[in-house]
């Protein structure tokens, strides 16, 4: 019943924000359009970075990817063509980054894949104005705000139910012994560099098609801003305070976060990045393991009676 | 004789330290070896050898006839070589029943959903934790953690069990109980090389002794032979006991 009751109120809620392009004006749309983007972003971040504790700021380095691939190549070839090979480019890169970075963990790791969103864009840089001779592209395609927002929903949508199946399947448990120790992993007979990588290339490849679906919205892009280190450490943020080892965590903290910078920039456009970065430090001081443990923390000292340490 | 382990001139080197010298030995199926030397002798090292957490500089590690020498770990371990740590290795996130499915789950016949789980709570009555999968690994006490790493390494399957001081670190009455559970294991047929430095465990349970010194093998034979080696005491206790 309580499985019945779940599905249906999953059901009703799909059901509700697939029609809101219906009921909102055009702020609405562009809000809900964002929030579709960066919970995708989260949960799919989430998917590699959660089990594993590597931490990856290559984020925009995939969305810029997929953004480019459809302002280059939307002229020329139909648009979900240009999906599927954004889609493609982003996988290639990410089992090449994959199996030369994999091995670097902790710090060094973080490091790579900040340099690697860096070098991309340099690399797009100097192509553009050397071979092409223009910085900038325009994208114009006749796909509306509703197609992007119902495409990010979608894309959401599935990503949600891939990181549930995973959860549930040896390759989440696969994860979540390489988390606690890769010796054991090795051990008990997990191939540790294939299942990091499997899961590397999934997370960048649902990354790259954010950016790609997203694309169109922007109609001008530039390497500054579609390859813009902001949107890796906004992910990032946003899924450890929900809780990048839950399953609802980056979605609980993507809302909350993107709705709280949008208001930001709106109202305080001058000291928008002092105040992000100030809340970056809060949260990772005041709930280093996300909102979600924060609560079954408090509710588990309110809820003392027996210290068994059965877990729930 | 079918040796189910082949080891031949078996080498590693730390940069110019040579912890392990030439070793070579064999081990039957069904047999419990012992290991055994005086710390830093390289016993350690000659099991992580065998399991592939490290490689070997030099010389052969056959199972079954098969060289795994230079293989990574996992694949080692789906060959069915399985063990246990010096220092308890136990995956603090998950429960206790999910620490056993994990080798179960990624062994060569894997078990997933209700059967690795009933699988696990079977291998927990086994080594003596019946009834306590549900709790926080974490949480569990030192020799709780240990029984709990070994239903781990049996959840394997395996063909060759490593057990690296297994014994250490137990108080008299668990020592006692480690024991038995250890020649429970052996009556029910699987080959198991233990490094070990509790004398009365070695007695109990090795049929035959391999002893290193100083990453060479010295002796190898019947325990109570080895035993009485003067080679062997003076290794451990000096020249003046020999």
């Amino acid at each position: 019943m309580k499985r019945i009751a779940t599905a249906a109120g999953l059901i009703t809620l799909v059901a509700a924000l697939a029609s809101a392009p219906f009921f909102l004006d055009a702020y609405g749309l562009g809000l809900m359009m964002g929030l579709a983007g960066y919970v995708t972003l989260a949960t799919a971040w989430a998917l590699f970075s959660g089990p594993t504790g590597y931490v990856s700021l290559a984020t925009v380095a995939f969305v810029g990817i997929g953004a480019y691939c459809v302002a280059a190549l939307s002229e020329v070839l139909p648009y979900p063509l240009v999906l599927l090979i954004a889609a493609g480019i982003g996988l290639a890169v990410a089992l090449v980054v994959g199996l030369s970075t994999l091995r670097l963990s902790g710090v060094y790791f973080v490091i790579f894949t900040f340099g690697l969103a860096e070098l991309i864009r340099q690399l797009v840089t100097f192509y553009e104005i050397n071979v092409t001779g223009t910085l900038g592209r325009y994208i114009f395609l006749g796909i509306t705000p509703e197609q992007i927002y119902w495409q990010l929903l979608a894309l959401g949508i599935v990503t949600m139910l891939l990181r549930w199946w995973i959860g549930r399947s040896r390759i989440g448990l696969a994860l979540k012994v390489i988390g606690d120790d890769e010796v054991v992993a090795s051990h008990v007979g997990i191939d540790i560099a294939r299942t990091k990588l499997a899961l590397f290339a999934i997370s960048a490849t649902i990354m790259t098609l954010v950016g790609a679906i997203q694309a169109p919205r922007w109609t001008y892009v530039e390497p500054a801003i579609v390859f813009n280190p902001t949107v890796s450490f906004l992910t990032l943020i946003m899924a450890l305070l929900g809780g990048a080892t839950r399953l609802w965590g980056p979605l609980l903290g993507a809302v909350p976060l993107f709705l709280l910078f949008e208001w930001l920039s709106a109202n305080f456009p001058n000291h928008y990045s002092i105040l992000l970065g100030l809340l970056f430090i809060l949260i990772v001081f005041a709930l280093p393991k996300g909102v979600l443990s924060f609560i079954e923390q408090m509710w588990g000292k309110a809820h003392r009676t027996d210290d068994s340490g059965a877990r729930s | 004789m079918t040796a189910l382990l082949d080891i031949a001139g078996l080498t590693r080197r730390f940069g110019g330290l040579v912890a392990v010298n030439g070793v070579s030995f064999s081990v039957a199926r069904g047999e419990v070896v012992g290991l055994l030397g005086p710390n830093g002798s390289g016993k350690t090292t000659v099991l992580n050898m065998i399991s592939g957490s490290l490689k070997p500089s030099g010389g052969d590690i056959r199972l079954n006839g098969e060289r795994v020498s230079g293989w990574p770990a996992h694949r080692i371990a789906r060959k069915g070589i399985a063990r246990t740590f010096q220092l308890v290795r136990i995956l603090p996130s998950l429960s206790v029943a999910e620490n056993i499915v994990t080798a179960l789950a990624f062994r060569r016949a894997p078990l997933w959903g209700a059967d690795a789980d009933a699988a696990a709570r079977d291998l927990l009555a086994k080594v003596g934790l019946g009834g306590r999968g549900d709790e926080a690994a974490e949480n569990l006490t030192y020799i709780d953690q240990k029984r709990m790493e070994l239903a781990r390494a049996l959840a394997a399957d395996p063909q060759l069990l490593l057990l690296d001081e297994w014994l250490a670190g137990l108080n008299p009455t668990e020592l006692r109980v480690g024991i038995d559970l250890i020649a429970s294991l052996r009556d029910s047929g699987i080959t198991i090389v233990l490094v070990e430095h509790v004398m009365e465990a070695v007695r109990a349970l090795c049929g035959r002794c391999i002893v290193m010194t100083a990453g060479s093998k010295i002796a190898d034979g019947a325990t109570a032979d080895v035993l009485r080696d003067p080679e062997v005491i003076r290794a451990y206790l000096g020249t003046g006991h020999a």
